[in-house]
């Protein structure tokens, strides 16, 4: 069971970049194993994806050719001899490389030459008071509740911005349970500011023209759509059971059993921060992202990047960055020649530039409003875990707290199971200078692993490490 | 809340939350199954004991949280639902402890 | 120039456990105290600490360090009870006797030399302890791994929450009028009429006394005072668990359940250099101990594991130093900032404030290294 296993490359996460990655790195001949956490191969965005297709046409049709579009993906994974261990996370990427997994038949240890990371986005998290009710959930994880179960969301709130949010309220209408309003955060000023990135956009118009139909067709279903929508807040008990907003009318109040909330997508770069790849501000897109070259290698040298995680492009970009990582990885062992793998990169960097390319459009549009990114009602939970709210920060800022890793040793803030994932972009804007100086960039958490719970006994009964094992992983201080 | 669409509706499996039987599909992650029987607090939180239920469905916000029946935690919406399976609801005060 | 507008009475460089409790400890006495402090980034041993309040096997080879970690041990009610007071913070301080849980009949043995050595040292009536075999062991800790033969136990040992002590002295020493600086790394000092010039990230400033508790970045600031501090970092690693029910009562060697509901196992002894990042093998080995001891702990998931630096001194015991080229400034250096964070508080302020390091505690004057200050 823990038996170590020895691949030339092992590829962490199953979507877009890792399904592509996995594919052409085992077709040119490399050992590969693919981990990824769910039980079938697609990622988030094509999440069971072969099922769905097989067996519930009718939800594949609504979900719609974008969501389709993935099998192919998943086809060629399938054919392509690469191994692939579904349910298993990767909790650690230890100094020496080796991975650290835990899955059904408990933790190990395993070993490759390289390893590429696409572990892909994770929703920006939207701290609104209220946001902790059982019942506020994201757009993204109802989503994924009618692509792997078939659920629909029935009568839900949905709140927010990005193009996530008008697709899921199209895919809900298709299945015949349409919200109950759609609160859109962007207003006429958006538009505006998203109008200078519109040249360079020009050649993906496409993509532009789906997006401006999906509102269209969202605002002739019948559905309630409200532009300009601020302090989003959700109301209940033991449940959620309304939402209050302020609009262009007023303050106004629905009532709502689920409010589902999307802000648009951050990387989900946890494993790469702990391993102690660098990282850099993208001020664009709010978030840290790892820092990479054009064929994804990052800071260590035996660790590549592709995909969403690494910066948001979205899934067909994802793609070509995974396939650009694997020819990179099969020159780097050996398998292919630079000039090999320069000459086949060709189609594949003038394809990723494409998809790429009306992301700074899409960025301006989608861009989440400040009271997102800084909230301000000081009962609004900060922190999920710890059940920390604003104006515990509040009082840490008098304290002097130079940062958030003095913030999270004072008041648990950051310190609960998902490892500050969810506040700790909020935590480092609210603790930044006020107003924040120009290009300052918000300060982090200093991550520990495990990035996924491992427990003491399957720790314990760990073998497969020399002693004692591996390198010291993680940053050094100073 | 959440229903399930005919054509996904193969509920063959039986399995028990706070004691009392309830149906799903084969394949569904715990969270999944739970959301479909109607149940959206899952637990109470470890720090503040406030009610809490699903959110992110990608295994980072720790809210889905339900007790296993040797006492172990898992995050419901990473842990496919079995047949037979006994879950409780996560409380701090019970937490590690069998049934 | 100063960056706050006027001298202090005396600055104290370093914000973590030893710093600051000796700064509340002397703005509670009404000086005017400037507290420099790293940014949000630093080593920071007190964010990484075990939490213990320990008395059990201190002191071996040299009996004032025993005595001395007693009286703060002592003293910690008092502490605890001060810092609720001042600063509504409840530190979670627990004393109600700790144990050493021994791994091996050999371990078993050690530990029995090991407390008789020390209470011949320090009178056998100021060092009640127990041997106790697997069952006696077992009555105090349920749930005891049956292959583990047995242990000790003393009644003055216990634990805090060390995170929220760091933030009690903190918070307390700004409730007493103490001046906080972060960010404010040290660079350079300068010996100037009436005091010393502190020239920091943050500016410069002026003071009367000043105190160098600066955990790993001591020995080059104590050299620019003419003490010599040989000091060197010692990595341990430590993991906690999600929370669980209350479990177990007391703090151990290896183990201990926090206020929070976690269980924090510890923990390793590396010389790494300056590294703070964790070894999967290590966080094996420490996983794999803690089961033994106590087999309910195997299904708890681990949150986290990190490493931290001990400020280690070459024989392990504290340094506590007055200049003697420039008798207004202190060195204070030690690995136990949780158990000595009572007398760091309450009686050490008071050597600042006046007639300088006792007699009693001569023996913790870096001298013992053979070490020239360099005059």
């Amino acid at each position: 069971m823990n038996a170590t296993v020895d691949v030339e490359l092992a590829v962490i996460g199953g979507g877009p970049a890792g399904l592509a990655a996995a594919t052409l790195a085992a077709e040119g001949g490399a050992s590969v194993l693919l981990l990824d956490e769910q039980a079938s191969p697609g990622g988030q965005i094509y999440r069971n994806i072969e099922a769905v297709c097989d067996r519930r046409p009718a939800i594949a049709a609504a979900l719609g050719d974008d969501y389709r579009g993935g099998l192919e993906l998943v086809r060629a994974f399938r054919r392509s001899g690469a191994g692939y261990r579904p349910r298993a996370s990767v909790w650690e990427i230890a100094g020496d490389g080796a991975l650290a997994v835990v899955g059904d038949g408990g933790a190990e240890v395993l070993r490759a030459r390289r390893l590429l990371v696409a572990t892909g986005a994770a929703e920006r998290p939207v701290p609104v008071p209220g946001w902790t009710l059982p019942g506020v959930m994201t757009v993204g994880a109802a989503q994924t509740l009618l692509k792997a179960s078939g659920l629909a969301a029935g009568e839900a709130v949905i709140a927010g911005c990005g193009p996530l949010v008008l697709l899921f309220a199209l895919q809900s209408i298709a299945v015949g349970a349409p919200p109950r309003a759609v609160l859109l955060s962007e207003g006429f000023g958006d538009y505006l500011r998203a109008l200078p990135h519109l040249p360079r956009a020009v050649g993906s118009l496409d993509l532009l023209a789906k997006g401006w139909g999906w509102l269209r067709q969202l605002k002739s279903s019948g559905v309630e759509v409200v532009t300009g929508v601020s302090a989003v807040a959700a109301r209940g008990g033991s449940a959620v059971d309304g939402v209050g907003f302020i609009t262009g009318g007023g303050r106004r109040d629905i009532d709502a059993g689920l409010l589902l909330l999307h802000q648009g997508l951050v990387p989900n770069g946890h494993l790469l921060r702990a391993a102690g790849c660098a990282q850099e501000w993208d001020p664009a897109q709010a978030c840290w992202r790892t820092r990479r070259n054009s064929w994804g290698a990052t800071s260590r040298n035996d660790i590549a990047v592709a995909g969403d995680c690494a910066g948001i492009g979205g899934a067909l970009a994802a793609a070509e960055a995974g396939r650009l990582s694997a020819l990179d990885a099969l020159y780097r062992l050996g398998h292919i020649g630079r000039a090999a793998r320069n000459g086949r990169a060709l189609p594949m960097a003038a394809a990723l530039r494409r998809h790429l390319r009306p992301r700074p459009l899409l960025e301006a549009l989608y861009r989440p409003p400040a009271e997102v990114l800084r909230p301000t009602a000081p009962d609004t939970v900060v922190c999920r875990c710890e059940g920390v709210r604003l104006a515990a920060l509040t009082e840490l800022r008098g304290l002097g707290v130079p940062g958030p890793n003095q913030a999270k040793a004072f008041s648990r803030c950051g310190m609960g199971p998902c490892q500050g994932r969810l506040c700790e972009a909020t935590v480092g804007r609210l603790l930044s200078d006020e107003p924040p100086l120009a290009g300052r960039t918000p300060q982090t958490y200093t991550i520990r692993p495990p990035a996924r719970p491992v427990t003491v006994g399957q720790v314990a009964a760990l073998d497969g490490l020399a002693e004692p094992a591996g390198e010291v992983s993680g940053m050094l201080d100073r | 809340m959440f229903k399930r669409l005919p054509e996904a509706d193969e509920a063959t499996i039986e399995f028990h939350f706070d004691g009392q039987a309830y149906r799903a599909v084969a394949g569904d992650s715990l969270a999944a199954a739970l959301l479909a029987n109607g149940i959206g607090q899952f637990g109470r939180n470890a720090a503040d004991n406030s009610p809490r239920g699903p959110h992110c469905m990608i295994g980072n916000c720790f809210d889905c949280l339900v007790l296993l029946a040797d006492g172990r935690t898992a995050q419901a919406c990473l842990t496919p639902v079995a047949a037979g399976m006994r879950v409780r609801p996560y409380d701090p005060a019970t937490a590690g402890s069998p049934e | 120039m100063t960056a706050n507008g006027g001298p202090v009475e005396v600055a104290v460089v370093g914000g973590g456990l030893v710093g600051a409790a000796l700064a509340y400890g002397l703005a509670r006495r009404g000086r005017s105290i400037l507290l420099l402090d790293e940014g949000d980034v630093a080593l920071r041993a007190s964010r990484g600490n075990f939490g213990l309040v320990w008395v059990q096997g201190k002191g071996r080879g040299l009996p004032a360090y025993a005595l001395w970690s007693q009286r703060s041990a002592r003293l910690w009610a008092e502490l605890a009870a001060q810092l609720r007071e001042d600063t509504a913070i409840d530190v979670g301080h627990s004393q109600r006797g700790g144990a050493l849980i021994a791994m091996s009949e050999e371990e078993l043995a050690g530990f029995g030399e090991m407390l008789a050595e020390i209470s011949e040292a320090v009178g056998p009536e100021n060092y009640e302890h127990e041997l106790l075999d697997h069952d006696g062991l077992a009555k105090l800790i349920p749930g005891l791994g049956p292959d583990v033969p047995g242990g000790s136990f003393t009644p003055y040992d216990g634990h805090v929450n060390p995170l929220r002590l760091l933030r009690a002295l903190h918070a307390g020493f700004q409730t007493a009028g103490g001046d906080y600086r972060p960010r404010a790394r040290l660079a350079h000092i300068e010996a100037v009429e009436g005091g010393f010039e502190l020239r920091s990230q943050a500016g410069t400033f002026e003071a009367g006394k000043l105190v160098i508790a600066a955990g790993l970045a001591t020995p080059d600031l104590a050299r620019q005072v003419a003490v010599e501090a040989p000091i060197h970092p010692v990595h341990g690693q430590l993991l906690i668990t999600e929370r669980a029910a209350p479990r177990l009562a007391i703090p151990t060697n290896i183990v201990r359940q926090t206020d929070e509901g976690g269980f924090q196992i510890g923990y390793s002894n590396d010389e790494l250099g300056y590294v703070t990042g964790t070894r999967l093998g290590v966080l094996r080995d420490i996983a794999h101990n803690a089961v033994r001891a106590l087999p309910y702990l195997a299904g708890l998931r681990i949150l986290r594991t990190w490493g931290a630096l001990r400020i280690m001194t070459p024989d392990g015991f504290p340094i506590y130093a007055r200049s003697t080229e420039h008798p207004g400034a202190f060195v204070f250096a030690c690995h136990s900032g949780v158990t000595l964070a009572a007398v760091h508080a309450m009686i050490c302020p008071g050597w600042i404030d006046g007639d300088g390091i006792p007699e009693e505690q001569a023996c913790f004057s870096p001298e013992r290294f053979d070490v020239q200050t360099t005059a």
